[in-house]
């Protein structure tokens, strides 16, 4: 059981999945490391996007990768809309209100698609889907290792707007000192939303790189949802290292033990982590202390 | 010699590197009033925290009443005695006023009708008495300390921890509250009071200790506090003590 | 007793309903809205009087309809029986779930978030576990006697949820009227301030969670007797967890009636839904989330914080008070 022909694809896949958890996770935790809110409509959000792309190729047969051009500004000017139209008035900064508002909305949403599109489960089919890419003694699926190298350039490419141009400087001092950035000029609402809409922004890309091998349907993104909430708890909420290091992790352990445990069993596992991780060490490896 | 009600023996605080209280010690006598002072950032809110309950010492003692305190939760030094005031006021804005304070009335009083018939009582002591039914979010801040007072004072304590409660209040509001701190004192409570308004501490505080960097840096009635070189160094910097001194010979 | 004469009035009015209808499809609307008042009232007491949000009242809610369910199924007990057993099932997840929260120091989005996937879980688990009937549900036999806990005609059900939700707001109201109540509201309003003044503020919250999931369970424990069929998806699914915390929010949070006028708003929202658009699923719950969203941002205080406004503005002119210590003067 433990042999390396087996072990090595699991840690592979695992990788591959994790890096899309922690592609999900990053959104979540920036949108948390600034806003300083836990969106719960972000598995919804990510259902949504998972139906456009599938739509994107089922209506104008456009490959995935290729929607991704399209989407991930639509997604962002989205997410752009919902912080700084719905969440943030209704809200009136009372974060017992933002909690709800975000349910509010991931109920809309989720229910909204569900009524939508019926609850059927449905998956495009890519000619490339199922081309293998070999290392080593390793068969990977393509789509999956293109998602590895895509999620490692967002997360470079994210790294490079906080570092060097003047928004993410502005998001940067929005999450670590509202008031001082406030009173420096900075629009707090209009930075909100960017980081919202940026944490969109990663939703929709995850949403084209998983649609060529996962199904869709009106509660997937929930699932994924769910574990980039492990992740980022486990990571720390509001470390993009942590949701980095903790979505290949959490990738690796689900493989492990969806091979020595089955899949429900997994499911279960992981919200047994997240519970624990929760009650035990809510501030997670990296983030901020509770 | 009486012991004192509340004595701090070498209180250290850690956070991470940051060495925000280093070994400080000062005593409160019992039936007067004691003021805590020094520069922002020296650390006094800090060390209210820990005689509190809300904040465990790295090192050291708290002795109230004979007993070590020390890292006992907050809740049950209030039922032991022990109130305090919060620098930022904390009101229970969705209450009124009496509802505010017959929270700390219900201490030794279950029944609801008695809580916020002492409310009421407390209320009138410090003023509160024409505002008992209004929302305590449309007070004032000279109103919100009052409150902040009278729900300390309804736990009925022994010790009351004030914390700069007169921040933010103008010259008259500052003179009507004075005699309401003293007439606390005459009734039996031990005072410590953090407190940056002079005059306040000079007319009440029976004994002042000044906290500087976490450092308890001296300690004497107000009188000798107040023309002590090192007292006036640490809110005014360096060397500041020894140009008065000249500034006021050369007027001489 | 004079506080209670409102709540035994509006009992007693709602009670003389099926004296007058025979329909079922007005007493099947007002059994349902009934159960929701129920449901609503135990999140009110942890939500609206305690102030910790729970996303996954459902755990309660399923828990009491299972233990109902399973122990006459599986071991033959008594239907009320196995309803007292129900709710104290209930109770029992409420204070396990709640002492791991609290002593946790968990608030606010995290106590939220423990929450929803406690109720998850036992949702999966329920789904799966052979004791449930996994995917297939539990169905209660039919036995149309009263000591099965079950009736011929919807007038019983509907008198028994309503001496429920009575004894819920009997109870609720005492415990506005009680230092228990008092404490808290104080935590609810600030954790720290509270403790200063000598609130136990986890025990308190503890306290609360165990009698909010007991009066939830209750509501379960009753769907179980009036439905005679459950699954993971209906006992431990998001609906519940979701319509549980819309009733009180949306008839007034932290109210004794607000849940109830609550439940009567989402449920009529449901069934216009239903008539407009036909049977779709998704549909309903799309509308009670938009009304979610809608009510926070423009009248977060509900039915009967709008109701206590109008009352104040027409009833209580300004007194004079001393300028400098209310503002807007001076």
């Amino acid at each position: 059981m433990l042999s390396s022909a087996i072990l090595v694809p699991a840690v592979l896949n695992g990788l591959m999945t994790g890096a899309v958890y922690a592609l999900i996770a990053l959104g979540l935790t920036l949108i948390y490391g600034v806003l300083h809110i836990i969106n719960f409509a972000h598995g919804a959000l990510l259902t949504a996007a998972m139906f456009a792309a599938f739509f994107a190729h089922k209506l104008f047969g456009l490959d995935p990768y290729i929607a991704t051009i399209f989407l991930t500004p639509l997604f962002f000017l989205v997410g752009y809309g919902l912080q700084r139209f719905v969440i943030g008035p209704a809200a009136h900064g009372e974060d017992r209100n933002i909690l709800l508002v975000t349910l509010g909305l991931a109920v809309v949403i989720e229910n909204a698609l569900l009524y939508a599109f019926r609850a059927d489960t449905r998956t495009i089919n890519l000619p490339y889907a199922f081309d293998i890419v070999e290392i080593g003694t390793a068969f990977l699926a393509l789509p999956r290792v293109i998602a590895f190298i895509v999620v490692l350039a967002v997360a470079l490419v994210l790294w490079l707007i906080m570092r060097w141009t003047d928004t993410g400087k502005a998001i940067r001092a929005v999450a670590k000192e509202k008031l001082g950035a406030e009173l420096s000029g900075i629009d707090v609402a209009h930075i909100y939303a960017v980081t919202f809409g940026l944490g969109t922004a990663c939703l929709a890309i995850a949403a084209c790189l998983l649609i060529p091998t996962y199904y869709v349907n009106p509660h997937a993104g929930n699932a994924f949802v769910l574990v980039a909430f492990t992740v980022v708890v486990l990571g720390g909420m509001g470390s993009v290292a942590g949701a980095l290091i903790g979505g290949l992790f959490v990738g690796v352990v689900e493989s492990l033990s969806g091979l020595y445990l089955g899949e429900s069993l997994g499911q279960i596992g992981i919200f047994a982590m997240f519970i624990l991780v929760l009650l035990f060490r809510p501030s997670g490896l990296f983030g901020e202390r509770v | 010699m009486v012991e004192p009600l509340l004595r701090v023996e070498q209180v250290s605080k850690r956070f991470g590197g940051l060495l925000a209280l280093d070994r400080a010690s000062f005593a409160a006598e019992g039936g007067r009033i004691t003021a805590l002072i020094g520069p922002n950032g020296a650390g006094k809110t800090t060390l209210f925290s820990i005689i509190t309950g809300f904040l465990p010492p790295s090192e050291g003692r708290v002795i109230y009443d004979g007993a070590d305190i020390a890292g006992k939760p907050p809740h049950r030094l209030a039922r032991r005695g022990i109130a305090r005031t919060f620098q930022i006021v904390q009101p229970f804005t969705g209450l009124t006023v009496r509802e505010n304070i017959a929270v700390g009335a219900h201490l030794s009083r279950p029944a609801r009708a008695d809580a916020l018939a002492a409310a009421g009582d407390v209320a009138r002591a410090v003023g509160l008495g024409e505002l008992l039914d209004r929302p305590a979010a449309t007070l004032t801040v000279a109103g919100r300390k009052r409150l902040e007072l009278a729900r300390a004072l309804a736990i009925e304590p022994r010790l009351l921890l004030l914390d700069e409660v007169l921040a933010g209040l103008n010259p008259s509001e500052i003179r009507d509250m004075v005699p309401i701190i003293g007439a606390i004192r005459d009734r039996g409570i031990t005072i410590v009071m953090i407190e940056h308004v002079m005059q306040a501490v000079m007319s009440l505080a029976e004994h002042v200790f000044v906290l500087s960097e976490g450092r308890i840096i001296a300690a004497g009635p107000p009188q000798a506090i107040a023309g002590d070189p090192r007292v006036v160094e640490a809110y005014l910097g360096h060397g500041a003590a020894s140009r008065m001194m000249a500034g006021a010979t050369a007027h001489a | 007793m004079r506080r209670l004469a409102p709540i035994l009035v509006a009992m007693a009015l709602l009670a003389t309903v099926p004296l007058i209808t025979s329909s079922n499809v007005v007493l099947n609307f007002l059994v349902m809205a009934l159960l929701i008042a129920l449901v609503g009232q135990g999140w009110n007491l942890l939500g609206g009087y305690g102030g910790q949000y729970s996303f996954g009242h459902a755990a309660f809610f399923g828990t009491g309809a299972y233990v109902t369910a399973i122990l006459q199924m599986r071991y033959g007990i008594n239907a009320w029986l196995g309803v007292c057993v129900g709710i104290a099932a209930g109770a029992l997840v409420g204070a396990v779930i709640g002492a791991l929260s609290f002593r946790s120091g968990l608030k606010g989005s995290y106590f939220a978030l423990v929450t929803l996937a406690f109720a998850e879980v036992l949702r999966i688990i329920a789904s799966v576990a052979p004791i449930t009937g996994a995917g297939v549900g539990t169905l209660i036999t039919l036995d149309l006697r009263p000591e099965a806990f079950q009736f011929q005609s919807r007038a019983p059900f509907y008198w028994i949820v309503l001496a429920l939700v009575g004894l819920s707001l009997i109870l609720i109201r005492m415990i506005e009227d009680s230092r228990f109540g008092a404490y808290l509201i104080a935590v609810r309003e600030n954790e720290d301030a509270a403790q200063a003044l000598g609130v136990n503020t986890t025990m308190v919250k503890l306290a609360a969670m165990t009698i909010s999931a007991a009066i939830t369970a209750a509501g379960g424990c009753f769907y179980a007797q009036y439905f005679l069929f459950i699954d993971a998806g209906i006992a431990y699914g998001p609906w519940i967890s979701v319509e549980a915390l819309l009733a009180p929010i949306i008839g007034g949070i932290g109210t004794v009636f607000g849940p109830l006028l609550g439940a009567l708003v989402v449920k009529t929202l449901g069934e216009l839904t239903k008539l407009v658009t036909g049977d779709a699923p998704g549909l309903d719950l799309v509308i009670y989330g938009g009304v979610l969203i809608l009510v926070v941002a423009f009248a977060p205080r509900g039915i009967a914080g709008i109701l206590a406004d109008l009352r104040h503005r027409l009833l209580s002119p300004r007194t004079a008070v001393p300028a400098s210590l209310e503002r807007g003067h001076g």
